[in-house]
């Protein structure tokens, strides 16, 4: 369903050229959970941000549904079946969280089908379907209301950079169910999850580990978590620093 | 039936969502002539006599009744200066909406200027909205300087809605209140300039009695070679609440001049101003083009709602 070719991507800072993403080659398939992980820096957020449109790769193509859509806008992406969960949620003033809803499904659904998105991410629905997705938020409130808007797009492929940072612990659990309720219901599709999350990852049917900008490891889930326990690329939320999950304050 | 062509009609459901007479008293002046007139049995409106305009008296006590004045200019080369009083008894709570539209084809400038003054009675509470909006592709211009003077008595509350999003190609609008102990005023006020206009907006408030408050909120967009400038100004002369808020978005060579102003002559009043001016977030459009939308839609989608 989506393959990258040689992908790499470099950013110029203050030191000079970087290369963040280095010659990567990945290929998933549809009905598939894919964790991507690996050590901070790695490179994880990048791709998924290749994937999405939202960076311009230095070389390398990358083909969505057997369409090469290097050359696509984010729109075009969008438009062909990707769906792309930020990891620090977009704030708007004047824009409600019915408008976002409505805008990612595509059409003018009814407040009480918004609600189920919401419902699906343990909002309580008619708390927040009117409300602005502004600065009056809290963060976990925001990153839930942007995990809706991707199970509202109904999308082929479903990105998530990092979905449990900054959320509380009721809701990690629930995103779990959430990965599998959306699988359920798009026929053929797949959800790449960058996380470094163990519990993720054990729900995953494959684990990518990326690190330096490149693929160290690819392959099924219990060919490749048994090297990661105890690293930092799988997590244990529970035991793990504030830091390690995304500044929860919990357990 | 209103004495209306399909152009006043048009302008008519613009500035005040009318299709028809409206409930109510009303007073529809179209092309400086009187289209249609009712008053209530509580409310009022009488014919100037010495300048153009009218009076509007509400009886004290008046609850959940509305007037509607709207204003409609299709002729080119028209100008006209109306004054309108508004006296509203003790007690009573009522909706005013204004609005003026203005349709010019032709090459001479428009030119509306509604002055407003608002007597408001102890304890009565007003909700007041205002429409501008301009439209034809003659080459004279459609402007409109309003002024509007509340006078507040004693715990009363003003809640004033101002809304300008197209066409009006040059407004000066100056906004002028006092209010009186425990007093309200509540301004929400949502501007779109484009092409070349220019929209000037001035408020001089003054918190007299103790325990007033006052605040003005302003939303903006200036687009293509559009200027703003919105000058807010509270005087605070007793133990009083006044907040001042200009939130503005530019693009294209949009310009805008905040001019926030704050003065306390007593100890006990709290005045807070904030501005802010800048350009659409870029990760506001990209999150929306990760939604399907293309960058002008997605532009569209963030200005809609923040004007709404």
């Amino acid at each position: 369903m989506l393959e990258l070719k040689n992908l790499s991507f470099s950013a110029t800072d203050g030191s000079g050229e970087k290369e963040i993403v280095r010659g990567v080659n990945l290929n998933f398939e549809k009905n598939k959970l894919i964790a991507i992980t690996g050590p901070n820096g790695g490179g994880k957020s990048t791709l998924a941000r290749l994937i999405a449109g939202i960076e311009k790769p230095t070389s390398g193509r990358i083909f969505f549904l057997g369409e090469d859509i290097t050359d696509l806008s984010v729109t075009e992406r969008a438009r062909r079946g990707i769906a792309f969960a930020f990891q620090q949620p977009v704030r708007f003033k004047g824009i409600n969280v019915l408008d976002l809803i409505r805008i990612a499904s595509g059409k003018k659904i009814s407040v009480s089908d918004a609600c189920l998105y919401l419902s699906a991410v343990g909002l309580c629905a008619r708390d927040y379907i009117g409300r602005e997705v502004n600065a009056s938020l809290s963060g976990g409130e925001l990153k839930r209301i942007e995990i809706a808007t991707v199970i509202a797009r109904g999308a082929r492929l479903s990105i998530f950079d990092e979905p449990e940072a900054g959320i509380d612990l009721w809701s990690f659990n629930n995103l779990i169910e959430v990965f599998e309720n959306l699988r359920g219901t798009v026929k053929d599709s797949t959800i790449v999850v960058i996380s470094h999350q163990e519990r993720i990852l054990k729900t995953a049917d494959e684990i990518v580990v990326l690190s330096g900008g490149a693929v160290v490891r690819h392959g099924k889930r219990d060919d490749v978590l048994g090297e990661l326990i105890g690293t930092s690329s799988a997590v244990n939320y529970c035991t793990g620093t504030a830091e390690e999950r995304g500044g929860a304050e919990v357990c | 039936m209103l004495n209306l062509d399909e152009t006043g009609r048009r302008i008519l459901a613009e500035v005040a969502d009318l299709h028809e007479v409206p409930e109510g008293a009303y007073n529809i002046r179209s092309n400086s002539e009187s289209a249609g007139r009712r008053s209530t049995e509580n409310i009022e409106i009488i014919p100037k006599t010495d300048v153009s305009g009218i009076e509007v008296r509400i009886k004290p006590g008046t609850r959940n009744e509305s007037v509607h004045i709207p204003v409609v200019l299709t002729k080119t080369g028209l100008h006209e200066v109306v004054f309108n009083d508004f006296y509203v008894g003790e007690g009573a709570d009522v909706l005013i909406v204004a609005g003026c539209g203005i349709d010019n084809c032709g090459n001479q400038d428009s030119e509306h200027d509604g002055i407003h003054r608002f007597f408001v009675g102890r304890g009565a509470r007003v909700r007041y909205v205002e429409k501008h909006y301009g439209s034809g592709d003659g080459k004279g211009k459609r402007i409109l300087n309003p002024g509007t003077e509340v006078y507040q008595e004693e715990g009363s509350a003003v809640e004033m809605e101002m809304v300008q999003i197209k066409g009006v190609d040059d407004t000066d609008r100056l906004t002028t209140a006092v209010l009186a102990p425990g007093a309200k005023l509540t301004v929400r006020e949502r501007l779109m300039t484009h092409g070349s206009q220019t929209a000037v907006s001035t408020y001089v408030v003054k918190l007299e009695g103790e325990d007033s408050s006052a605040d003005i909120v302003s939303r903006s967009v200036a687009r293509d070679d559009s200027y703003q400038k919105f000058d807010a100004k509270i005087v605070g002369d007793a133990r009083c609440h006044g907040h001042t808020e200009c939130d503005s978005i530019i693009m294209d060579r949009g310009r805008i001049l905040a001019v926030p102003g704050l003065e306390a002559n007593n100890v006990d009043a709290a005045l807070v101003h904030e501005a802010a001016i800048g350009k659409i977030a870029g990760d506001q459009i990209m999150k929306l083009m990760t939604l399907g939308l293309d960058e002008s839609e997605a532009e569209e989608q963030i200005i809609n709602g923040f004007l709404r």
